[in-house]
């Protein structure tokens, strides 16, 4: 599904992630897990295509892709979601509008129809349903006066509606209390298949108690230190990254 | 030079023509105004842009034109069908129309008027209503320093004249519809208009300034508005003039103890614009909003002039103006607050926020706060810019792409003006009116 090899980008001349190789497959979860300024987020801005993070160096397949040659809404109707860390406040655009239009975009580029109004309705009430939303929340603006958790839980609703194969979900558990973590995790074990594919970047296990990841890295100082399985989030909780850190460093004949 | 009386001519003899033309009206008080006016014109002439208050904006093109008026009412082609297509869809209004400033009485519909409405042409309101004409006219808009206020008052003949008795609420909209047609030689119009709403009254009006396509022309109208104690009024101003027009206003509002003014003003048409809206509270305790929409392309010029004066204390105000530029247009923005010394208790917001859609397109903003009371509250600020990245980069990692999300995103901050205006069953048309103005390839309707 997604074969990063060898990535480096800067973001204004300054270089953060300094050559990240991750291979996901389809069905699978990965969790990256780093210290604050390791480059997690760095690296999800760029798999959706922000153009403000420069690639110096590498690629980036994804279903036999070159995804850095595709525009951002070229990647997202190819099934490539990012559930930012921060969403962004869109006065005047109603989620309704908003999440037609994009479900709409991604439906034409598979050659479907248009969805409806009426149907458009009746899959988001049932997706917000499930998220434990108030469907009153498809008349208000973008994330306009959200709160940080309702923000939140408006990403995984929007993942929920567009059924992506590839979901980067950045942070999406910082701001929220323990009950809306469950919801939003509960949304995700829902939405897993066979056939998509999860990388969840967080800075602490705690989300992973509840989205069990197949895969754990550790990326610091733009560089995938180490990989494991699931007990690897546990060890970091207890150990710090710190630990983790002088490991790799260690390893690799630096320190 | 800050003023030129170099075009006065054509005003002044087309004013004697109508004066001889009067006989006897001569000694209704409505012409001691028209002669003041003509005086003041004269004295005045056309502001040039050395002139403080026109520094951005060139009146000239429209001084040089020679404008035919029109002293008496024709249809001059102007059919049912034509109102049909001005007409807001679904609306159950009162509609007045108005064809280069007259009333047109078969064009128009005020039958069904509650007690205690008075809905007429001005020129009718002369002789039923003198009282009120007298107590009112011209006693708010000034045309001392004013030249198209002056201008206005020397060729006041008709126009719109609406009276709500004391505790009144029209719950129908009252449309005033103003058309021009000029197909053989440009015409103008001083279409002139008296809103008085009593104690506690209550209506929503709609101005609505329009023409034939690519026709030139105008319109210089000018609006007085007498808000009682606790009365209330939503003022809709809609100009979608021509593209070869020129449309200058003022409107003067005048609100006592208590009373409310919302105004939602638009800006979608006419090659050079200038407006004058302005407010005096005259009792404590008064509400106000202004908005307005600004959207323009082309060679289009628009200048908003507003004023905002708290002579009185504890009311609030709050002004919001948007604008969207693209090709070569041009926008001014001045907004004028005074809080007079006495007026303690004020708050007052007041923003102007623009969008430039290319580099070619320029906007000049001031605000002008002058506050001689010390326990208020006024907060005021300006942008002008492009749209911001994030939520451009936020609609494509949904899979809308960066044109698309760019016309979603400029639509919904003009949009949230057409918002503002309570009566619903405009807003399709107004959206219309938006996505035209802004070239859209994609239909929005938020």
């Amino acid at each position: 599904m997604l074969e990063i090899k060898n990535l480096h980008a800067s973001v204004e001349g300054k270089e953060i992630l300094k050559g990240v190789n991750l291979k996901m497959n389809a069905g699978e979860i990965h969790a990256i897990m780093g210290p604050n300024g390791s480059g997690k987020s760095t690296l999800a801005q760029v798999l959706a295509g922000h153009e403000a993070y420069e690639v110096t160096e590498g690629e980036v397949l994804y279903n036999g892709m070159n995804l850095l040659d595709l525009d951002p809404e070229e990647r997202a109707r190819e099934g490539v979601f990012l559930a930012f860390q921060y969403p962004v406040e869109i006065p005047g655009v109603s989620n309704a509008y908003f999440l037609r239009s994009a479900l709409n975009e991604v439906r034409k580029h598979h050659g479907l129809e248009v969805i409806d109004a009426a149907d458009f309705l009746r899959l988001a009430k049932d997706k917000m349903k499930m998220l434990d939303m108030d469907k009153s929340m498809l008349n208000r603006s973008v994330n306009e006066g959200f709160s940080g958790g309702e923000k939140k839980r408006n990403e995984i609703f929007q993942m929920a509606m567009l059924n992506p194969k590839l979901a980067v979900l950045d942070e999406t558990d910082s701001g929220l209390d323990i009950d809306a973590l469950k919801i939003v995790a509960n949304g995700v074990n829902t939405l897993r298949s066979a056939d998509n594919a999860f990388l969840v970047i967080t800075h602490y296990q705690r989300l992973l108690n509840y989205i069990v990841p197949d895969f754990v890295h550790v990326l610091v100082d733009g560089r995938i230190v180490k990989s494991g399985g699931k007990e690897l989030a546990l060890q970091l909780e207890e150990a710090g990254y710190d630990e983790v850190k002088m490991e790799a460093l260690q390893a690799a004949g630096i320190a | 030079m800050k003023t030129t009386t170099e075009f006065n001519q054509m005003y002044l003899s087309d004013f004697k023509r109508v004066e001889s033309s009067l006989n006897g009206a001569k000694d209704h008080p409505v012409h001691a105004l028209r002669q003041a006016g003509i005086t003041r014109f004269n004295e005045l002439g056309f502001p040039t842009t050395r002139h403080e208050e026109w520094k951005y904006t060139n009146i000239l093109p429209l001084a040089k034109t020679t404008f035919k008026a029109s002293f008496r009412y024709d249809a001059a082609g102007v059919t049912p069908e034509t109102v049909t297509h001005f007409s807001f869809e679904g609306l159950d209004c009162i509609q007045l129309v108005f064809v280069n400033g007259h009333f047109s009485a078969e064009l128009s519909h005020t039958t069904d008027l509650p007690e205690g409405v008075t809905v007429l042409s001005l020129a009718e309101a002369f002789n039923s209503h003198p009282d009120l004409i007298q107590a009112h006219l011209g006693k708010y808009a000034v045309a001392d320093e004013n030249p198209f206020v002056a201008l206005n008052n020397a060729f006041i003949q008709d126009g719109a004249f609406l009276h709500v008795a004391k505790n009144i609420v029209l719950e129908k909209p009252v449309h005033f519809l103003y058309l021009s047609s000029a197909p053989d030689e440009p015409v103008r119009s001083h279409p002139r208009n008296l809103f008085i709403l009593d104690t506690g009254a209550q209506v929503n009006v709609i101005e609505h300034y329009t023409g034939i396509e690519n026709q030139t022309y105008f319109t210089n109208p000018v609006t007085e508005v007498v808000l009682a104690a606790n009365a209330e009024i939503h003022l809709i101003r809609l100009q979608d003039e021509s593209k070869n027009a020129y449309h200058v206003s003022a409107t003067q509002v005048v609100q006592q103890r208590d009373s409310r003014f919302y105004a939602n003003s638009f800006d979608f048409g006419a090659k050079i614009v200038r407006n004058d809206p302005g407010m005096r509270a005259d009792g404590e305790g008064t509400h106000s909003e202004l908005n307005g929409l600004y959207v323009l392309n082309g060679d289009q010029h628009c200048d908003n002039h507003t004023v905002i004066d708290h002579a009185m204390p504890n009311a609030t105000s709050h002004e919001i103006y948007k604008g969207v530029l693209s090709d070569n247009a041009r926008a001014v923005f001045n907004g004028k607050i005074f809080v007079r010394q006495d007026a303690q208790k004020i708050d007052s917001v007041q923003e102007n926020n623009n969008i430039l859609l290319s580099d070619s397109a320029e906007v000049d903003t001031k605000p002008q706060l002058e506050i001689f009371a010390d326990d208020v509250k006024c907060t005021h600020g300006a942008t002008i810019g492009k749209l911001d990245d994030e939520p451009i980069f936020y609609l494509q990692a949904r899979g809308i792409d960066r044109e698309k999300a760019k016309t979603i995103l400029t639509h919904a901050f003009a949009y949230q003006v057409i918002d503002f205006v309570q009566i619903e069953e405009m807003h399709p048309y107004l959206n219309k009116l938006l996505s035209a103005q802004l070239n859209e390839a994609i239909e929005v309707v938020l």
